[in-house]
């Protein structure tokens, strides 16, 4: 019997997790299919951009500082090896436009926002608030969940380019005032191999990714949360858990199909 | 039953048998709400009470029998047709379930905000008459956090009823209030049906007040009704387990003990098996 019931739990399990992977694409085309709301009363998703993004600004803009300042110290002790410290600017540029920015940004937005959304729609679960809201003939999904979608994926973006932003005068602060390299190389190199289309809009479409796949996650997982202190708990876990490894998983894929011919 | 006679019925339960998976809480159920009633449905605690507003809701089907409301059956109903049913009910939940992302005024201007085209000056008007009738016209601008539990209910209750319903649901609406809130509430009730000719159904077990407002009573317990009449029907009443519900006895038919369910067998003779 033995071999069976491990083959049984192999089978359980298996069936379990495309089971989940139904449901969540079946929960991505539900907000979908309900975003018309988005449109008729964008005044809600400007009400959730501004409690996901402006809240998350400050640990935004902090991190990018410090990064900025690491990749500058890091860059310049690499290119100094080779004499090549006038092109600190394009190097930091690079690096934060292409994967930094957008990547450090889904990560400290899967724990700051995400979390935030994860507990908040797990709490209004366990506290009858979505079942008070279907009593009164008002779908939960279409009028709570759908405008934090958007409101999500429109301030990713807009939080990796600030990101990315902070972190260029980051590596400015210790490259040219503190090391002294030359600020006319650190600035016309960096716009003379910074591209608009394979640069930056590579780095914007990857952020737009990862703003829905976060967002999605977080939202998926306090509409499904146990409605428990425990459950809410384990659901806010989760978003950091399944948010991070997503991020990084499709940074991989992303790259990979941008940048191969690169 | 005349047709115009059954134009004024708006809740309708005919031998309903209601439950959860294979547990039935409760059997053969029938129930009148009309306009302009206020019916109280009373039972001890986990009797099935809020079991059966979950029915007239649809957020649970019935295992057996018909729940009508506003004479359309809840069996089979589509998605759209229910939500058309329920924007003419107001439901006053247990905890409140007020949205704490929304301050007081905005709670109670939620269902006008989603189902109106009311303008701002006039949802103002609305929610402040509102609150006014449930003594909080001052607390508008708190938010949810700020208020006590007996503040937020009468909160709940104003939302409830600010798009003057045509059948309200009150699921315990006297629990947690101080007795001044308490008299003031069961008045509103009454006025609400009275003003508004809307059906009131409470689901309570607070006999004074509810008896001082209803004009009818439905008493259950033991997975059935019990009985259903006037209050002073039920006052009359010789029954020994409305005897004991309205005294209060210590003694009587009322099981203290929570019934045996199937799972509760299953998990037991798992339990004795390990």
């Amino acid at each position: 019997m033995r071999p069976y019931d491990a083959i049984a739990r192999l089978g359980a399990a298996v069936r379990s997790r495309i089971t989940s992977l139904g449901v969540f694409t079946r929960f991505f085309f539900q907000l979908l299919a309900r975003s018309g709301i988005a449109v008729s009363r964008p005044r809600l998703v400007s009400q959730q951009v501004h409690f996901v993004g402006n809240h998350s600004l400050l640990i935004i803009a902090v991190s990018g500082m410090f990064v900025g300042f690491v990749l500058g110290l890091q860059g310049y002790y690499t290119l100094n090896r080779y004499g090549a410290e006038e092109s600190l600017g394009l190097l930091v540029a690079l690096s934060l436009t292409r994967e930094l920015g957008p990547v450090v940004t889904a990560l400290l937005f899967a724990g700051r926002a995400g979390t935030s959304l994860t507990a908040e729609i797990g709490l209004m679960k366990a506290g009858e608030q979505l079942s008070a809201m279907e009593v009164m003939a008002v779908d939960p999904l279409r009028r709570v969940l759908v405008p934090r979608f958007w409101a999500g994926v429109i301030a990713m973006p807009v939080l990796a380019a600030v990101f990315s932003m902070v972190g260029i005068l980051g590596g400015w602060a210790v490259g040219v005032p503190l090391i002294g390299i030359d600020p006319g190389s650190f600035w016309s190199q960096m716009q003379d191999g910074v591209d608009v289309w394979n640069d930056v809009a590579n780095g914007v479409i990857k952020s737009v990714v990862f703003g829905v796949t976060v967002t999605l996650i977080a939202l998926y997982q306090g509409w499904y949360a146990r409605p428990t202190p425990e459950g809410v708990s384990r659901a806010t876990t989760r978003t950091v858990v399944s948010g991070s490894l997503a991020i990084l998983g499709l940074d991989f894929v992303l790259t990979a199909l941008m940048f191969g011919n690169g | 039953m005349s047709s115009a006679d059954n134009a004024q019925i708006v809740l309708q339960f005919s031998g309903v048998s209601l439950g959860y998976g294979d547990f039935t809480v409760l059997r053969g159920i029938d129930l009148q709400a009309r306009r302009g009633q206020v019916v109280a449905i009373m039972g001890g605690s986990g009797s099935g009470k809020t079991t059966m507003l979950r029915a007239a809701t649809g957020q649970l089907r019935a295992q057996a029998g018909e729940v009508r409301v506003f004479g359309q059956a809840l069996a089979g109903i589509g998605q759209h047709d229910l939500q058309r049913l329920r924007q003419r009910m107001g439901v006053l939940f247990q905890q409140g379930a007020l949205f704490t992302d929304l301050d007081v005024f905005e709670n109670v201007a939620f269902p006008l905000r989603e189902h109106t085209r009311a303008t701002e000056a006039e949802i103002t008007r609305r929610v402040l008459d509102k609150l006014d009738a449930v003594g909080l016209r001052a607390a508008a601008h708190l938010r949810v956090s700020e208020i006590s539990g007996g503040m937020a209910r009468r909160v709940a209750l104003a939302r409830a009823v600010v798009l003057e319903p045509e059948l309200i649901l009150y699921d315990e609406p006297f629990a947690g209030l101080d007795p001044i809130s308490l008299g003031i509430t069961a008045r509103l009730i009454r006025d609400l049906s009275d003003r508004l000719g809307c059906a009131s159904v409470l689901i309570t077990h607070d006999v004074a007040e509810s008896f001082a407002i209803a004009d009818q009573v439905y008493l259950v317990g033991q997975g059935e009704l019990k009985v259903a009449g006037t209050p002073a029907d039920l006052q009359r009443s010789a029954d020994p387990y409305v005897r004991q519900f309205l005294d209060g006895a210590p003694d009587g038919p009322v099981a203290f003990h929570y019934p045996v369910t199937p799972a509760f067998e299953r998990w037991l003779s798992r339990r004795e098996q390990a």
